[in-house]
């Protein structure tokens, strides 16, 4: 078992337009799509919204990561198919939530591996969300490489203890993962212990009035960003609720296992 | 027997972490893995119970190539003792930890009981048998890890960093229990930055730096070469810095540890009595 999916959600500096773009104006297109993936149960619609997304990812330099999040969101996927379908869902229902699922996925694989953890803080203390809450917020953030770190270091040590993640029935198979979960939890717990401690050692919170030597600006292009994403999510509500679609119909009866 | 043939790997993304690597160990070896942080010492062993498989070259266990067989299958062989206890740590008691290894290799019931009394008696942690190993020191921790992998008797052990976090009683106690184990014909394989340790243990010592072996031979010599130690980023013992601040006592090249350092002053105490005696 890889985690190398948690690379999608990973930061890197590259120098591309969507890097360039203020963290606000990317948050507010990723809630853009976050927003109409919820309205929506129309597979053509949700294929759409998920299929907007990949010029973004392109100009961003990030499809191949991206890709490899995706191909890791798989088995999340196929879990919210399946368990949809078998407890009595239609199939075209089924797969409608599995691609919501895919596209607000994309979405904020997108953000995150596009926006910084420090422009993350800027942006969240720019709109006046008080220190100590954007502070844990991207610290969050910057500590989800090093949980995906320790996630893969806890599977390798349970594999090298005979446990094999693959084997047996699904129920077997989420069993399996107590031992990765446990110590996984077990070490954050310890880790955030020791960064509380070492963050007030070093006077956190001390002073309530801080400043910051860099203050975003939002560009045109910025300004062009969320209004297209706020025209788009408009467009959105009027075609819910005044244009009908057509959606696909698969003509096949759900199994209803639990009846 | 772990045969290392011209192995070379990178993780994705990233460049070579290991070169051209070649390395025999023998049954009943004990041998030291040296080297700077970053030099592919926990890359290299990983290789060896079938963590991670090379990009060419082969890892041959007892003869067996690894990518011929599953991480399970290997570690039955090869049992990988990782740095960090709280990375495998999760039962609900240190026997329970200890079972869990054996229960997913198959062992009996009847068995499986025996081996956990004798393993947590042999590393001195029995009275802790139902304690939850989240409440014990790190020392102590690190123990129960160290017997959840012995618990299924590998005859080949693996060890990344284990005297992290252990007081000088446990090192000498970890010392011994290497020493009962290599009377057994195992394996060891130790991964370590612990020049003192190794020096007191005197085992084979292969140097690694960027992915490298840049030396392999015994510990008395590779540990007292200081060109290659620095080259590992490590320091030389303290008992061969030592000798070596005091010309005068003309001591040999390769002392690195108390024992040899002892015979040694003992010698040379020896000489100067006798010589001043025929003066006289």
């Amino acid at each position: 078992m890889s985690l190398r999916f948690v690379e999608g959600f990973k930061f890197t500096r590259i120098d591309s337009p969507i890097h360039r773009m203020d963290p606000r104006a990317k948050f507010i297109l990723t809630l853009g799509f976050f927003a109409t993936s919820l309205m929506f149960t129309n597979v053509y619609v949700l294929l759409i919204i998920f299929l907007a997304q990949a010029p973004l990812i392109i100009l961003a330099k990030t499809w191949r990561r991206w890709g490899r999040s995706m191909r890791g969101g798989l088995f999340l996927g196929g879990f919210i198919f399946v368990m949809n379908f078998i407890f009595g869902t239609s199939l075209t229902l089924s797969i409608a939530f599995t691609l919501r699922f895919f596209a607000i996925m994309s979405a904020f694989s997108f953000f995150f591996m596009t926006t910084s953890a420090d422009d993350l803080g800027l942006a969240l203390d720019q709109i006046h969300v008080p220190y100590v809450v954007s502070f844990t917020f991207t610290t969050a953030v910057r500590l989800v490489p090093t949980m995906a770190l320790d996630a893969q270091t806890v599977v390798d040590a349970q594999r090298s203890r005979g446990l094999e993640l693959d084997k047996g029935n699904i129920m077997k198979r989420i069993r399996n993962y107590i031992p990765i979960l446990i110590p996984l939890i077990i070490s954050a717990i310890r880790r955030s212990v020791e960064l509380a401690e070492a963050l007030e050692s070093r006077a956190f919170g001390a002073n309530e009035n801080r400043t910051s030597i860099t203050t975003l600006k939002l560009h045109r292009s910025d300004y062009a960003a969320m209004a297209a994403t706020v025209l788009g999510v408009v467009a959105a509500i009027y075609v819910y609720f005044y244009l009908p679609l057509p959606n696909l119909i698969i003509p096949f009866k759900t199994p209803h296992l639990f009846e | 027997m772990i045969s290392v043939e011209h192995v070379s790997f990178h993780y994705p993304g990233s460049s070579e972490t290991l070169h051209d690597i070649s390395l025999k160990i023998d049954d009943g070896e004990f041998v030291a893995i040296m080297g700077e942080n970053g030099a592919g010492k926990t890359t290299l062993v990983k290789l060896f119970n079938g963590l991670l498989k090379p990009d060419s070259g082969s890892v041959l266990i007892d003869n067996v190539n690894s990518r011929d067989r599953s991480v399970a299958e290997l570690s039955r062989q090869v049992g990988l003792i990782f740095q960090n206890p709280d990375h495998q740590l999760f039962a609900e008691t240190v026997g329970e930890e200890l079972r869990f290894s054996l229960k997913n290799f198959g062992f009996e019931e009847s068995v499986i009981e025996n081996r956990v009394t004798s393993l947590l008696t042999a590393l001195d942690i029995e009275k802790y048998v139902n304690a939850s190993p989240f409440m014990l020191s790190g020392g102590e921790r690190k123990r129960v890890a160290l017997a959840s992998i012995l618990v299924w008797d590998p005859k080949h052990v693996v060890m990344d960093e284990p005297t992290i976090g252990q007081d000088y009683l446990q090192k000498d106690r970890l010392r011994n229990f290497i020493i009962q184990l290599i009377s057994q014909k195992k394996v060891i394989i130790v991964v370590t930055h612990d020049t003192e340790f190794v020096a007191e243990c005197n085992p084979r010592v292969v140097l690694m730096s960027k992915g490298r072996i840049i030396a392999d031979g015994p510990a008395k010599s590779i540990l007292t070469d200081q060109t290659m130690v620095e080259e590992a980023s490590l320091v030389l013992p303290q008992m061969t810095q030592l000798m070596r601040s005091i010309p005068e006592l003309h001591a040999p090249d390769d002392i690195i540890d108390v024992y040899a350092a002892r015979k040694f002053l003992l010698q040379a105490l020896k000489a100067r009595v006798e010589t001043r005696r025929e003066r006289r």
